[in-house]
C-alpha cells in the first residue's frame, strides 16, 4: 500500500514547551487513523504540521512525496476545531467559497452532503446551531477529493444524532486512495471505524497499532486501553 | 449493532452473518450487501467488512464473484457443518458456565428438563 505521509523524528517546540517529540510514523492510503490522546498531547500540532500550517522544529516529513508546501496543501483537506467559516455567509455562499478555494472541490458531493446533513442552503452561518455548524464544517472538508483528509475533533460537543450522521458520512465518503486522520478523546464513539490507532501522550507515541489487533491482544476495547494508558496523564 | 469489546469486531460480524445463514434469515445463494453498504449499516470501517468477507470466503461460507459481489454458498453441506459448529460452541460455553457453578452432568440435564417443563407450562397458560 502506498505511503501518503511519512514522519521521521518530528519535533515541535513552542518556545520551551515541547508539543511533539520524536514522532515517527507512516500513514498508508486506504486506512482511517485515530490519533487519540488527552488535551495538550500534541494531536492538533501534528495535524497542523501535516497541513503546512506549522513548521516542525526538527525532523523530516513528506506529504504525498513532498515536503509540506503550498503544493501539498492542495492535496490535504484539514478541518480545524475552530469555527473558520464566516458568519455573514449563507450555507450556499460557504460552498461557493470552497469551490473557489479548492480545485478538487466536488460540488455535487457537497450538495448531496448538505441534504444528508439536513442543512438549509439559504440559512446564514451565524444562525446555525453548534451541531449544524459542525456538520457544515465536515461536509465542506470531505467534499474535497483530497488524498489526505484530517478532521480535528469531529465529534466534540455534538448530540448523538449528529454524531451518528457524521460517522455514517465518514464511512460512506471514505476513499481507498486517500488516508483519513481523526483526532479525538471520545474513543468509544469512534473506535469501530478506525483501522489504526495512535495513542499520543505529552507529544510522544505511547502505543500504536491496528485497532483489531490491540483489541484481540489485550482483550479490551480501545476505549479501555486508552483509560489504562492515560490513567496517570 | 452493539459490539462486545473484548473480541475483534470482524469476528463478531462474521459470527452474526453465520448465525443469520444457519437460521435461514439469509438464504443460501443470496447476495450479501456490498462492503460499503454493510459498513454504513453497522457503522464500522469498510476495511473491517472487507476482512469479514475475505475470511468467510476462506471458510467457504461465501463466494465472491468478480464485479457482482459476495454471495452465500449454495453448498448445503457447508451450511450444515457451520450449524454444527455453532451449536457445539453454544453448548460448550453453556456447560463450561454451569460447571463453574459446580453443576454436575446430572444436575445440568435436570435443570434443562426443568426449564423445558416450565416453558411448556407457560405456553399452556398463554393459550
Amino acid at each position: 500500500m502506498s505511503i501518503l505521509i511519512n514522519c521521521i523524528n518530528l519535533n515541535k517546540k513552542y518556545m520551551s514547551k515541547v508539543a511533539l517529540e520524536e514522532f515517527t510514523l507512516k500513514f498508508e492510503a486506504g486506512k482511517i487513523y485515530g490519533i487519540l490522546g488527552p488535551n495538550g498531547s500534541g494531536k492538533t500540532t501534528l495535524m497542523k504540521i501535516i497541513a503546512d500550517l506549522h513548521k516542525q522544529s526538527s525532523g523530516e516529513i513528506t506529504v504525498c512525496g513532498n515536503k509540506p508546501s503550498h503544493e501539498t496543501r492542495s492535496k490535504v483537506a484539514y478541518m480545524p476545531t475552530e469555527n473558520f467559516i464566516y458568519g455573514w455567509m449563507k450555507v450556499k455562499d460557504s460552498i461557493a467559497f470552497y469551490k473557489d478555494m479548492y480545485a478538487d472541490f466536488d460540488m455535487e458531493k457537497a450538495l448531496d452532503l448538505m441534504n444528508f446533513m439536513e442543512l438549509d442552503l439559504n440559512q446564514k452561518v451565524s444562525s446555525l446551531s453548534t451541531g449544524q455548524r459542525a456538520r457544515l464544517k465536515i461536509s465542506l472538508t470531505i467534499s474535497r477529493r483530497a488524498e489526505v483528509v484530517m478532521l480535528d475533533e469531529p465529534l466534540n460537543g455534538l448530540d448523538p444524532i449528529s454524531r451518528t450522521k457524521i460517522k455514517e458520512c465518514i464511512i460512506e465518503q471514505f476513499d481507498e486512495n486517500s488516508v483519513m486522520i481523526l483526532s479525538t478523546h471520545l474513543v468509544t464513539e469512534i473506535e469501530q471505524i478506525l483501522d489504526e490507532v495512535v495513542f499520543l501522550g505529552k507529544g510522544r507515541i505511547v502505543l500504536q497499532g491496528r485497532a483489531e489487533d490491540l483489541r484481540f491482544e489485550r482483550g479490551k476495547s480501545v476505549e479501555d486501553i486508552y483509560r489504562e494508558v492515560f490513567a496517570h496523564a | 449493532m452493539e459490539f462486545n469489546n473484548d473480541l475483534p469486531i470482524y469476528q463478531q460480524i462474521m459470527n452474526m452473518i453465520k448465525y443469520d445463514i444457519v437460521s435461514g434469515k439469509i438464504p443460501s445463494g443470496q447476495k450479501l450487501l456490498s462492503t460499503r453498504d454493510l459498513a454504513i449499516k453497522l457503522k464500522v470501517n469498510p476495511n473491517t467488512i472487507q476482512r469479514v468477507y475475505k475470511e468467510l470466503e476462506t471458510e467457504a461460507v461465501c463466494q465472491s464473484k468478480r464485479g457482482l459481489g459476495t454471495f452465500v454458498t449454495e453448498d448445503d453441506e457447508v451450511i450444515l457443518m457451520m450449524k454444527e459448529t455453532l451449536v457445539d460452541d453454544m453448548v460448550k460455553t453453556f456447560i463450561e458456565g454451569m460447571t463453574k457453578l459446580n453443576y454436575s452432568r446430572e444436575n445440568i440435564i435436570d435443570k434443562i428438563n426443568c426449564q423445558f417443563e416450565k416453558g411448556d407450562q407457560q405456553d399452556v397458560n398463554i393459550n
